[in-house]
């Protein structure tokens, strides 16, 4: 038996994040097959595992699995490189660096529900500037803006009610 | 339902009302969009006076054939008066939308609204 020159050695976390990311990119798989009556406007389902592993391991974590989720999803979506794949991960960018901002809030006060408003805002205003700046070069593009704002108000809501809720439960014994 | 709204803390519900509110705010802020913030009065195809439209203010303006009056009000502008033969740009009435004008030919005279964000050209009737 050849021994294989490259050793890695996967560390729990590693399982973790690939375990969770997989998770990330079959909700994100679900969300590309619900019909939806604009472009743009969808649940975002993937966020619940992004935001449950910002509050359970860290932000480190949670953009690795949303890095990968992306990756995948538009691997498995036919969407990779293509204009679908650079919106979605401007969005997750954005998203991340508001929930690394949203994860000092004070936790009594702020909690999932917050964290997930905010991504999900972040995440639409990245995706309008990139759509502005480069697909649709015009300011009629800002016209969306309060639809899909408001969207994401909606969405982020509820997304944040169900980590609220996972959060609350027990960890499964794994 | 109770067991859901426990999961919401203080903080979030501020999150929540302010971007509500600001949603909310956003749709007309955004979907006013084609109404006009100037009236550009020309003569000759020169710009005699450009009016904000947020006074209220009136206007002469001398052409070959005598005073065309124009009449300014926050958020619309119209001519008032013309010697022209037939009142076309008198019988337009209030302009309020970017693009709109009113050409008072025989007087070499022309009304027209811009704004920042015009959703036609020109319009014209």
């Amino acid at each position: 038996m050849t021994r294989s020159p490259i050793e890695l050695t996967l560390t729990e976390e590693d399982h973790r994040i690939a375990r969770m990311a997989a998770a990330a990119v079959g909700l994100s798989l679900l969300d590309a097959a619900i019909p939806t009556p604009l472009p743009g406007v969808k649940p975002g389902l993937a966020n619940i595992v992004t935001l449950l592993v910002l509050a359970r391991y860290g932000w480190n974590a949670a953009a690795w699995v949303t890095g990968l989720r992306v990756v995948a999803g538009s691997l498995l979506l036919g969407q990779f490189l293509a204009p679908g794949f650079f919106l979605s991960l401007t969005g997750a960018v954005l998203s991340l660096g508001v929930l690394a901002l949203a994860k000092k809030l004070p936790a009594r006060a702020f909690g999932p529900v917050s964290w997930s408003v905010l991504a999900a805002l972040a995440h639409i205003a990245g995706q309008l500037l990139l759509a502005r700046l480069w697909l649709i070069p015009h300011d009629g593009v800002f016209l969306l803006a309060p639809i899909f704002a408001a969207t994401a108000l909606f969405f982020g809501t509820i997304n944040g009610l169900i980590v609220a809720r996972l959060l609350d439960e027990p960890p499964a014994s794994s | 339902m109770r067991s859901w709204l426990r999961l919401v803390r203080p903080g979030d519900w501020l999150l929540l009302l302010v971007g509500g509110g600001a949603v909310a705010a956003s749709f007309p802020l955004l979907w006013q969009g084609g109404l006009g913030d100037k009236a550009v009065i020309r003569r000759d195809g020169q710009i005699v006076a450009e009016i904000d439209l947020q006074t209220r203010r009136s206007l002469t303006v001398d052409g070959p054939l005598g005073a065309t009056v124009i009449a300014v009000e926050p958020g619309r502008a119209r001519v008032v008066s013309d010697p022209g033969l037939r009142q076309y740009c008198v019988h337009q009435g209030w302009l309020s939308r970017a693009g709109e004008i009113a050409i008072c030919a025989p007087n070499h005279v022309s009304l027209a609204i811009t704004g920042r964000n015009r959703a036609y050209d020109s319009l014209a009737y």
